[in-house]
């Protein structure tokens, strides 16, 4: 495990508790599972706070995924050779423990796909294709990721459907009363994110699955930046289509899930054709495969999917409920201390958010304050995070986005403190 | 401060993003051109007075960043009384002081205090803001309409 570079807890709040230093001492083993927090940037112990851009890896998924291809590497679904039988089982293993991460009740419900972008397009192009014509609303909100925008833009020049947009108010929640109105018989299709990534808003997704079920439109639900932070159920949720990123939980790149109703997927027509989407293929007719299969055409990233289910065995011994109450604590910590800063702006003030500081700093630029941030050790994103139309809304060109996971400490937010500090005093 | 930050925000960088000069809009140009960084969200436009084949004046508004507006700023200052060909000269010279390419023609114009951005090729991620004005005043001069974007 080598050494690891522990920022002290000694610096926190006096308002110490003993359910509090009970959750540290949990989550200080659990920061040791990371071995990339041995490192060092810039000469400087590393300080991540960009978990909501993508999060760093535990050793055990490190490990599952090297050993895959150095002990277990073989196709899936294919051959009756050993090693095929075992790598299909390995990859279907993690399809099963995907759907008991989101409660699903069954794992026919979960479709591997490259990430939280290809499932939304996924959705878009069957559901969306095969439903939507003139005329015919898709309706998202003003807190949405270019992922969960774009795909409903292009399905729209497709179709002729017309895109509606629930706006946000001044603290980064969506206006409900904007929404209801929106919603009409119209509406074929509701797109909404679980969590905003920019603002780290929770959009309160049970409540709005159920107005636009009174019309009985099917709603998907972008979950990337929820599931990393509190516990996800699909089935109390109710929602149509729940989707979410490997890589931003704790797994690989280039691979996340679809969870879709039963009854959904098996009306859906297939998303893209090849091998593995088959059941029986002639020249004259092609017979497709049962759900999930049907839409998993090709070669799939089978170290991808079996890394991703570590990645949940990991968090689920972790603990959910434990993560969330300890990041809700570390979210508070990081507000209020950026709060007591005069220079410094929060943009995203709402009353329910999870893992997410943006804000914006007085005469200095967001991506000033990356560099200087950088150059002591600590990763923030200073941009537009993917999301333009929030930044236009707030009428700034960039935030400084501080995003939190379980492995991160006070001591971390301290000096990103003392970072911001020292680049006001460059700049003042 | 540490050598690393001063590596990238040179004093005269510094005082160019606290102070710009020339930042105002030109009313007498006859040429002038805007450029955007969507990465970044900023927002310049160039304003340029040519008489003849020289530049008697040049100015800019908008900017986003320091190293951005720094930039801008200390180009309007270097290219004043420069003919169209050193202008251009100037931009290649410093496009490749930005990027990390070796120089051809170290002689030709020198860059003189525009050597403060030398740093910034080490850091990838903030080329485009040092680049963003110069790209700009060089669609100002070849008269190209379409905005000057940073993303292709």
């Amino acid at each position: 495990m080598g050494t690891i570079t522990m920022l002290s807890f000694e610096t926190e709040s006096p308002n110490k508790n003993a359910a509090w230093q009970g959750m540290l001492l949990d989550m200080n083993k659990f920061r040791a599972d990371f071995p990339i927090f041995a490192e060092s940037v810039n000469g400087k112990p590393l300080v991540y706070l960009d978990s909501a851009a993508t999060t760093q890896k535990p050793r055990c998924v490190i490990d599952r995924v090297a050993n895959f291809y150095a002990a277990e590497n073989a196709n899936i679904h294919r051959g009756v050779h050993r090693l095929s039988m075992e790598a299909t089982e390995a990859y279907e293993k993690s399809r099963r423990r995907i759907a008991s991460f989101l409660g699903a009740s069954d794992a026919r419900e979960i479709v591997f796909v490259r990430g939280t972008t290809e499932g939304i397009n996924l959705i878009a192009q069957t559901l969306g294709r095969s439903t939507l014509g003139p005329g015919d609303e898709i309706l998202i909100t003003g807190l949405e990721h270019h992922s969960n925008i774009v795909p409903w833009q292009i399905l729209c020049e497709q179709t002729g459907a017309v895109l509606r947009v629930a706006s946000i108010d001044d603290r980064g929640e969506v206006i409900r009363e904007e929404y209801t109105r929106l919603l009409s018989e119209k509406t074929k299709l509701v797109a909404l994110s679980h969590v905003s990534n920019a603002l780290g808003t929770i959009n309160p997704v049970r409540e709005m699955i159920a107005q636009a079920h009174e019309y009985n439109v099917p709603v998907l639900v972008d979950g990337a930046q929820a599931v990393p932070h509190m516990a996800v159920d699909v089935r109390e949720m109710d929602c149509d289509f729940y989707v979410f990123s490997g890589h931003k939980m704790f797994g690989p790149t280039g691979i996340g899930a679809l969870y879709g109703k039963a009854s959904w997927l098996k009306e859906l027509p297939p998303y893209q054709g090849g091998g593995d989407m088959i059941a029986s293929v002639t020249f004259d007719k092609t017979i497709y495969a049962e759900v999930p299969a049907k839409f998993e055409a090709g070669t799939p990233n089978i170290s991808g999917a079996i890394g991703l289910g570590e990645a949940i065995r990991y968090l689920q011994d972790a603990g959910m409920d434990r993560i969330a109450a300890y990041e809700r604590e570390l979210l508070e910590y990081a507000t209020s201390c950026l709060m007591e800063m005069n220079q410094i702006r929060l943009i995203g003030t709402a009353q329910h958010k999870a893992s997410v500081v943006s804000f914006v700093v007085d005469g200095v630029h967001a991506h000033d304050i990356g560099s200087i941030l950088d150059m002591q050790g600590i990763a923030i994103r200073a941009g537009h995070h993917c999301a333009q139309p929030i930044m236009d809304r707030f009428g700034v060109p960039a935030t400084v986005r501080a995003s939190l996971a379980f492995y991160n400490t006070k001591g971390e937010i301290d000096a990103l403190v003392t970072g911001l500090k020292k680049a006001i005093e460059m700049f003042g | 401060m540490s050598d690393e930050l001063m590596d990238l925000y040179q004093e005269l960088i510094l005082d160019h993003s606290k102070r710009p000069r020339n930042k105002r809009k030109l009313n007498e140009a006859n040429r002038e051109a805007d450029g955007h960084n969507p990465l970044c969200g900023d927002h310049v436009t160039i304003y340029l007075k040519l008489d003849g084949d020289t530049v008697a004046d040049a100015s800019f508004e908008g900017g986003g960043c320091a190293i951005s507006t720094a930039s801008a700023s200390l180009m309007t200052e270097v290219l004043r009384g420069k003919s169209l060909e050193e202008a251009k000269e100037i931009f290649k010279n410093f496009h490749d002081l930005i990027t990390g390419e070796p120089r051809e023609s170290q002689e030709s114009p020198g860059l003189g205090k525009l050597e403060v951005f030398s740093g910034v090729c080490r850091y990838p991620a903030r080329v485009k803001c040092a680049t963003l004005a110069w790209h700009t005043m060089n669609a100002a001069l070849e008269r190209s309409d379409a905005p000057v974007k940073t993303e292709e």
